[in-house]
């Protein structure tokens, strides 16, 4: 290795065996170089979205950090920015969120089940597939369009809770159905083969085995696609929740009969993506804290939701053995 | 293999089952002591205010929602009979009125309170102290785009720097009613100006050029004062107050000599929500504390017996507007209260 490299092969030397070996050696070492080059460009790459995500998020921390305190979360929005909090807000989000879960999770999964399990492999299925492929790249604000016709408008469901369950569990759909097939598709036929031959039906094939094995995916696949929803703003706009909300939902339980209410569904609501919208567009110069507070609050549910969905999928992976 | 599956997506199918069948039967179940309020930004401040207020003294027993869909989106759904209450930053138009009529919906028009529409520079710009009302139409009448860009363009004597424009997008009120005042047409502008529906970019955009000159409601210029400065006007002919420049301030605003950029800014009741309890007690509620909470958010409260005839005419539920139709510059808080009110649409005076 002491030797300097001679930079041209093909001059007389690299005729000799002594030159033939130094060519190769400058040869291995520039494609090193190449090599270690083309790492700390891809370190680089990396960092690059891993200091935008902290970058942001210790922006959004140091701006809004005085405002985060118990009473931000337990008072309503206000017109004094101090006094003004997340209550409806972060309820609100939480209560579209389990409609939407409720909704998009069982049909998503359901879906999914079919196509990979039960489905017949013909061109109706195919075009099927090709279609919700489609919908998982069609714009947010689109199934909000999609949803003021609908819900708002047809169904009569006004700007409730219920509408924007309903819009942003569609939006999840795709998404859902998607992460059911691919994790299903990870189980070996020899596992069908072997429940068949034992003489079990498809749906015993399907509750026994297939969805047991394949829940991790699946729940990583939904909570990740629940995330997304819960920063979604566009949609929820442009079916009307640019809102000023300063109460609850009805409670859905109560010490009166029918102690069972379903109110809240019907209920006006707000989410925290729209009230940070609400404080971004205020004149007030410390409204922007309350949005950056809010901004943290909503990072930390959304890194929450994907906390949930690594523990599922460990949980679920130690569990299925064979 | 051993675990039967038990979890997950059969137990979740039972609630959704059972939300579904819910569904059925609890469809009738209306909202009740709810208030539903929507329409414009710019009237949004003071109801969001009043909302507030209002929900605190009731202590949650009637509950408020305030949306903001636009003066004009408002209006469609106010007029479906969606809504209780309409906020308007200018008066109904004929159209609207048409469209309320057809669906049976009348509606008690209240001025509420006055905003300044502020037209504002950097305060780096040093060539500046006032600006004319005919000097504002040279800068933003269609027929200046493309020609008029320079600051000596409008006047020699101003110096030869390009002329950067700021202003609100075409669908606010605040662009209808700025043109309507200062070209005499509403929404004719020129069209080659930085517009954008949030009044935070207006700020930014003018605060650090010297070339720039922008315009939007008082409420965003109040606390941003460190940062912009903001003209006063010289109203021409037509001002109460001639061959003088005034400055936006709750006082030139309030005797109208702030002309013409000063406007009133308006909610409508529906007559048939007003026969609710809770609207009627909402509305008595927001004329009686208005002055107070416009003064909050940095609108300008209008004289008080402008309010107790407000209250009288919710309380005599006195349909119709006194504008038949039409937007209108520079009028003063009596001239508006003092109008005979119509459902029917007028000739434009």
């Amino acid at each position: 290795m002491s030797n300097v490299p001679s930079p041209a092969p093909l001059n007389a030397s690299a005729l000799t065996p002594e030159g033939m070996l130094s060519g190769m050696r400058a040869n291995i070492r520039s494609r090193k170089v190449f090599d270690g080059l083309f790492g700390v460009v891809a370190i680089l790459a990396l960092l690059v979205s891993i200091l935008a995500l902290v970058g942001l998020f210790v922006n959004l921390a140091l701006q809004g950090s005085e405002r985060i305190r118990p009473e931000f979360f337990l008072s309503f929005p206000s017109r004094n920015p101090f006094e003004a909090g997340i209550l409806s807000a972060w309820v609100g989000s939480l209560v579209v969120m389990f409609v939407t879960a409720l909704v998009g999770i069982p049909l998503g999964i359901a879906a999914g089940l079919y196509l990979e399990e039960y489905a017949p492999k013909n061109t109706v299925t195919n075009f099927i597939e090709i279609n919700i492929m489609n919908l998982a790249g069609v714009p947010s604000i689109v199934y909000g369009l999609m949803a003021l016709g609908l819900f708002v408008y047809k169904f009569q469901f006004g700007q409730s809770v219920l509408s924007a369950g309903l819009t942003l569990a569609l939006l999840t759909l795709p998404i859902v159905i998607t992460a059911t097939r691919e994790a299903i598709r990870t189980i070996p036929n020899a596992m069908r083969e072997a429940a068949y031959a034992l003489g079990a039906t498809r749906w015993e094939v399907t509750s026994h085995h297939v969805l047991p094995y394949s829940m991790g995916g699946i729940l990583t696949g939904t909570v990740i696609a629940l995330s997304r929803a819960i920063g979604e703003t566009a949609p929820l706009i442009t079916i009307g929740a640019l809102t000023f909300i300063a109460f609850l939902p009805t409670p859905p339980v109560s010490t009166e009969a029918p102690y069972l209410s379903f109110q809240w569904i019907w209920d006006a609501f707000t989410v925290l993506p729209i009230q940070m919208f609400n404080w971004v567009s205020r004149p007030q110069e410390e409204f922007q804290k309350n949005a950056a507070a809010a901004g943290v609050i909503l990072m930390f549910m959304t890194l929450a939701m994907n906390g949930v969905a690594i523990w599922l999928r460990a949980r679920y992976r130690s569990r299925v053995k064979w | 293999m051993t675990t039967r599956f038990t979890s997950g997506a059969l137990l979740a199918l039972v609630p959704a089952a059972t939300l579904f069948a819910s569904l059925g039967f609890s469809l009738q179940a209306s909202a009740n002591n709810l208030v539903k309020v929507d329409g414009s930004s710019t009237v949004f401040p003071v109801t969001e205010a009043v909302a507030e207020e209002f929900q605190k003294a009731k202590k949650g027993a009637i509950k408020v929602t305030v949306g903001i869909s636009g003066t004009g989106g408002g209006f469609k759904k106010f007029c479906r009979g969606e809504t209780d209450v309409q906020n308007a930053s200018r008066p109904i138009l004929a159209e609207e009125m048409d469209t309320c009529a057809k669906a049976g919906v009348e509606y008690v028009e209240l001025p509420v309170a006055f905003d300044a529409l502020t037209v504002i520079v950097s305060p780096k710009n040093t060539w500046l102290k006032s600006i004319t009302v005919a000097e504002l139409k040279k800068i933003w009448e269609p027929a200046a785009q493309g020609k008029v860009m320079k600051w000596k363009d409008v006047n020699p004597a101003w110096p030869d720097e390009p002329l950067k424009l700021y202003g609100p997008g075409s669908d606010s009120g605040t662009f209808d009613y700025f043109t309507e005042a200062i070209t005499g047409k509403s929404k004719a502008s020129r069209g080659d100006f930085t517009a954008s529906e949030d009044d935070n970019v207006l700020v930014q955009g003018v605060s650090n050029d010297k070339n720039a000159l922008g315009y939007f409601g008082f409420a965003y210029y109040d606390p941003n004062r460190s940062k912009l400065r903001a003209l006063p006007i010289d109203g021409g002919e037509k001002a109460p107050k001639k061959g003088v420049a005034i400055a936006p301030s709750k006082e030139s605003v309030m005797d109208g000599t702030y002309y013409p950029l000063a406007r009133p800014i308006f909610i409508y009741i529906s007559k048939k929500a007003l026969e609710k309890p809770e609207v009627k007690e909402f509305s008595d509620f927001y004329v009686n504390n208005a002055g107070r909470l416009a003064a909050d958010v940095k609108y300008v409260a209008l004289p008080a017996s402008a309010y107790s005839a407000g209250l009288d005419r919710v309380a005599k539920k006195q349909v119709g507007t006194a504008f038949g139709g039409h937007n209108e510059v520079g009028l003063n808080a009596d001239q508006l209260m003092k109008r005979t009110l119509s459902l029917k649409y007028a000739e434009k005076k």
